[in-house]
């Protein structure tokens, strides 16, 4: 961001804090952006004259005699086709080492889309994956989060999800990314030979924390480009927004803001869901899909970021190390697409949505059976064959690895119910049992 | 002539303005901003500084942008065009704004003023009429659309002329009414009123003495909600509140269903909108987008405007009332709104009740509770409000200000539980910790007595007490193990499952089990508490487990199949020879 001859110089600071300054100054607009001792800054608190700013590249060493620009507007991104197939740091500038890109000017964070002008998502999304196809079907348009410990490969799963769905445009919005998280999306992206249609925005741990503010607004400006103008089906990987809440969560402090649970903003559930609620199914036939990931405390979803999280987005995939089948699979308890209902066994085999119900109750009797087992009470034989059941629908199904067609895995699943268990114990509709029932 | 005023800070939507004149509290204004004019709601007054939440983003916003104060509080044009219509929470109509975006300032007018309505004059010259009486009719699609006396007309007034039968647009002159100091006020088919008042112009309010059919066996048959009762659902993420929301908005006994879509996911008002005109109503065969309403103020839309938009629904709600509608009103997420309330009430740096939340939380909620019910209007006729809210306890932790506050306030409880839904047993209701208050009703008890079978209620809480014992068999169970306790804790337990998957547990997405209308649950019911009357001998746990799984199979395919269809009666009678060879 460059000065221009016009701005409006300041250079007296009256506070500072770790990730805001204020000062006095005249005709500044909410949400404009400055330079504060050449770190980007945004308005976000006036009175009167005094005017408090957040510098997203923290305050450390600024001095109250720094030289203050402000700018007259708030944070934009040049969009343009030439987007595509870039890196970019959080104000959207290249890390790639090519050109600034030319384009259009677009403030970010921009108006929601009219309700009534959105459309209802009906366009499956499969990954091969049977614990999502199967259980959790994605649809285009939808915002749906991995819940993940941090200890578990969701980044890889992210962009295996990424890479096989079949979309126009993968917008990458990395926040507090390990530089070796950073260079695993880059080598995935390349050797999938799948560049030209991806356009990165990365904050890494390496940088300042509040800048990640800006990668999610940056990342749909550009999503929304190419929705909204270009009628493409966009994808969106925003990659963690446990660090995002976090961020949020400093500046609020700094702020003398009062923290409501687990030291989170009161505002956070609509900062959230101003982000998430950018997935869309465009009239034009354009669509915005977000996949994002949520990093939890040892499981813990009540937590205030996961738990607002969930109640945003359109569901949640739990990725959990299944000790029975030795595979990190997609648990299917606490697993939920809500907007499976729209395609299942309507762009899926008309037995989808029963087999789906049926493979997880038998699960959960295999749950309860392990419970029993583990209390140290006998098992009944329909406990054992539930065990042995579950353990094969882990490994064939659940698990992260498996890469299938749909169709395959409902035969699959009957395969193991007629393996394991009798007609009247998976209690599925007559007519459906007459026709696929295998054993 | 107009206060006015000067912006002099701003935090986020929060705004504070140097006033030049008086303001009320709740008064409106707009601050200009370029072009636009962003629309602002008077919360907090200090001297000649008022403090305004606007119900728009403030970016760009300046000190020393004027500000012009309005005179009235935030209000709802009420009128014949209601019914079928998309509205934000301030009421404006979403259909007929320009482009993809919402664009800042573009305020639409709720009612399509141009268009002619067929009008039937009601009241006679020379009546003697007061607030909310009904002057004339139009019909509104189906509905006989009541034309009334102007809610804020004081006193009484005497008819001196009503339009003849024919068509006329909103604004024209439908009747003179003279006042008792004998001046003449002209009425037209457009009123307006405050969101935050509640309309009033009836008779008498009682108890509910009526139960009203939602077709949802877990509410109906267990703990029935009453016509203008009250109700919420609370419940984590992910344990099915929406479905079971749009299950009610789907299925009631209702004349006209208001959704106020309060800080919720926007595909969630797109599935109403896009599915609702192709569903029948079952109880009249019309589209259901016939008799529904949406008010629609979305997570990622202003949240100022998210307080407003459930006071607008209840207002359009008692509007309908006033005509003799039975109106079910639904809000997604109330929760969303004492959000609202909470950021609103930090920005002020106000000091902050229970988790951040205002201190007169509680108060707000029973206060909109309130408006809700069943009243006799001045003509005779009834009109009623039931409402049901669900709630979003943060974390699934029902103690928390929301949920505590509106277990005050309302008077049935469908607690969703995260164990049940994990298990895929839906709807979540958990059958132990939900109830009715209206089943201790001794109206409501007879009203059953004589809608459904006289001693319908004490069959209710026996069918209750049979899901206790289950669940305290079912402990004893896996405390002691399967072989540690008795059989007959096996059979206990088993019976408490056998109500679970028949009755409680409904498949949303089944056309045949989604709906199931009060006399096919009775008849269910019997069924299943003649079976659980019964006492068998079983020789081990694990014959009463392939026993009850059995009957358990034959019973659900009777509630997948059309009620006393020919594959129903198969059924029955496969279902009785299991019975008879035990």
């Amino acid at each position: 961001m460059s000065e221009k001859a016009f701005q409006r110089i300041y250079t007296q600071l009256t506070a500072i804090t770790k990730a805001t300054v204020t000062l006095e100054a005249d005709g500044v607009s909410n949400d404009e952006l400055a330079l504060v001792a050449g770190r980007l800054a945004q308005v976000v608190k006036i009175r009167n004259k005094s005017i408090t700013l957040q510098v997203f590249g923290g305050t450390e060493d600024i001095p109250t005699n720094a030289e203050v620009v402000f700018f007259g507007e708030p944070p934009a991104l040049n969009v343009s086709d030439d987007l595509a197939g870039r890196f970019f740091n959080a104000y959207g500038e290249p890390i790639d080492g090519g050109p600034a890109v030319e384009g259009e000017k677009r403030q970010i964070g921009g108006p929601s889309v009219n309700p009534y002008k959105r459309r209802q998502p009906s366009q499956l999304i499969p990954t091969g994956i049977a614990g999502i196809d199967l259980n959790n079907t994605l649809v285009s348009g939808q915002k749906i989060p991995f819940f993940a410990d941090p200890d578990q490969p969701y980044n890889q799963v992210m962009s295996m999800v990424a890479l096989r769905a079949d979309v126009d445009k993968i917008i990458l919005g990395g926040m507090g990314l390990t530089n070796d998280d950073y260079l695993f999306f880059k080598h995935e992206f390349e050797s999938a030979g799948a560049l030209h249609k991806i356009i990165s925005f990365v904050n890494t741990t390496d940088q300042p924390p509040v800048e990640r503010l800006l990668i999610p607004d940056m990342a749909l400006t550009a999503a929304e480009y190419f929705a909204v103008d270009k009628n493409e089906k966009v994808l969106v990987l925003l990659t963690d927004m446990t660090l995002y809440a976090d961020a949020l969560s400093i500046v609020s402090n700094r702020m003398d803001q009062i923290p409501s649970k687990d030291s989170m903003p009161g505002s956070l559930y609509s900062d959230l869901a101003k982000i998430y609620e950018k997935a869309v199914q465009l009239p034009a036939g354009g669509s915005i899909t977000i996949i994002a990931v949520t990093t939890l405390n040892d499981g813990d979803i009540t937590h205030a970021i996961p738990d607002n999280t969930g109640y945003i987005t359109e569901g949640q995939l739990f990725l959990r190390a299944d000790a029975d089948s030795g595979k990190v699979i997609v648990d299917p308890f606490r697993s939920l697409s809500r907007l499976k209902q729209l395609v299942q066994n309507k762009k899926t085999r008309e037995d989808h949505s029963a087999v789906m119900n049926t493979s997880v109750r038998l699960y959960a009797d295999a749950a309860n059976a392990k419970t029993k087992l583990e209390n140290g009470f006998d098992l009944s034989d329909y406990d054992l064959r539930c065990l042995d059941y579950a353990k094969e629908y882990a490994t064939r199904l659940l698990a992260i690895d498996v890469n299938i067609s749909i169709t395959e895995m409902l035969d699959t699943a009957w395969g193991l119910f007629g393996k394991y268990f009798t007609k009247a114990e998976t209690g599925l509709k007559d007519a459906l049992i007459q026709k696929y029932w295998k054993g | 002539m107009k206060t006015t005023g000067k912006v002099t800070g701003i935090i986020s939507n929060l705004v504070t303005v140097e006033v030049d004149g008086p303001v009320a509290q709740n008064e409106i204004c707009f601050i200009q901003l370029d072009d636009a004019k962003l629309m602002a709601e008077v919360i907090k007054v200090n001297g000649n500084k008022a403090s305004v939440q606007v119900y728009e983003s403030t970016r760009g916003l300046q000190i020393g942008n004027p500000v012009e104060f309005q005179g009235y509080m935030l209000e709802v044009t009420l009128g014949p065009g209601l019914l079928s219509s998309n509205f934000d929470g301030l009421q404006n109509n979403l259909a007929t704004m320009e482009g993809i975006f919402l664009k800042r300032g573009e305020y639409t007018k709720p009612l399509d003023e141009s268009r002619r309505w067929a009008f039937e004059p009601l009241a006679k010259v020379g009546e003697q009429v007061v607030a909310a009486d009904w002057l004339g009719e139009v019909k509104e699609g189906w509905l006989p659309h009541k034309i009334m006396v102007p809610f804020s007309f004081e006193g009484t007034y005497k008819v001196k002329s009503v339009a003849a039968q024919g068509e006329y647009l909103l604004n024209d002159t439908i009747a003179v009414l003279t006042n008792e100091a004998g001046e003449d006020v002209q009425v037209t088919m457009l009123q307006k009123w405050p969101v935050k008042v509640a309309i009033g112009g009836y008779a008498d309010k009682p108890r509910p003495f009526r139960v009203m059919e939602t077709g949802v066996r877990c509410i109906d048959t267990l703990n029935p909600i009453a016509e203008g009762g009250t109700g919420f659902i609370p419940g984590p993420f992910g344990c099915g509140k929406t479905v079971l929301q749009h299950a009610l908005a789907e299925q009631a006994e209702a004349d006209i269903i208001i959704m106020a879509a309060c800080g919720e996911r926007a595909n969630e008002v797109v599935e109403i909108f896009t599915e609702f005109p192709e569903l029948k109503d079952k109880h009249t065969g019309r589209s259901l987008m016939e008799r529904t309403i949406i008010i629609c103020n979305t997570s990622n839309m202003p949240v100022a405007a998210r307080e407003a938009s459930v006071y607008t629904a209840m207002t359009l709600g008692e509007y309908y009332r006033a005509m003799g509608m039975k109106v079910l009103l639904l809000a997604d997420s109330t929760s969303r709104w004492a959000q609202a309330l909470r950021e609103m009430s930090n920005r002020l740096e106000e000091l902050p009740g229970q988790d951040g939340f205002p201190v007169d939380l509680s108060a707000i909620i029973a206060n909109f509770y309130a408006r809700a019910g069943i009243v006799k209007l001045n003509n005779g006729a009834t009109g009623s409000i039931t409402f049901i809210g669900t709630v979003s306890p943060a974390g699934g932790n029902l103690k928390e200000p929301v949920t505590e506050s509106t277990k005050k306030a309302a008077r049935c409880f469908y607690g969703l539980s995260q164990n049940r839904a994990d298990k895929k047993r839906y709807p979540a209701v958990d059958p132990v910790d939900s109830y009715s208050k209206y089943l201790e009703y001794p109206e409501i008890v007879a009203y059953l007595d004589e809608k459904v079978e006289k001693g319908w209620a004490d069959k209710v809480t026996k069918t209750k007490y049979i899901i206790r014992k289950g669940k305290d068999a079912y402990e004893q169970i896996n405390i002691l193990g399967d072989d540690g306790v008795p059989v007959a804790y096996h059979e206990q337990y088993w019976k408490s499952e056998l109500i679970d998957f028949v009755i409680l547990q409904q498949d949303a997405f089944d056309e045949i089990d989604s709906s199931t209308p009060l006399e096919r649950q009775k008849y269910m019911l019997d069924l299943i508490l003649d079976i659980c009357d019964r006492s068998f001998k079983f020789d081990d746990f694990e014959q009463c487990a392939t026993y009850f799984k059995n009957i358990i199979n034959i019973c659900k395919q009777m509630n997948y199949s059309e009620f006393k269809s020919e594959a129903f009666n198969n059924y029955m009678e496969q279902l009785r020879k299991e019975l008879a060879h035990e």
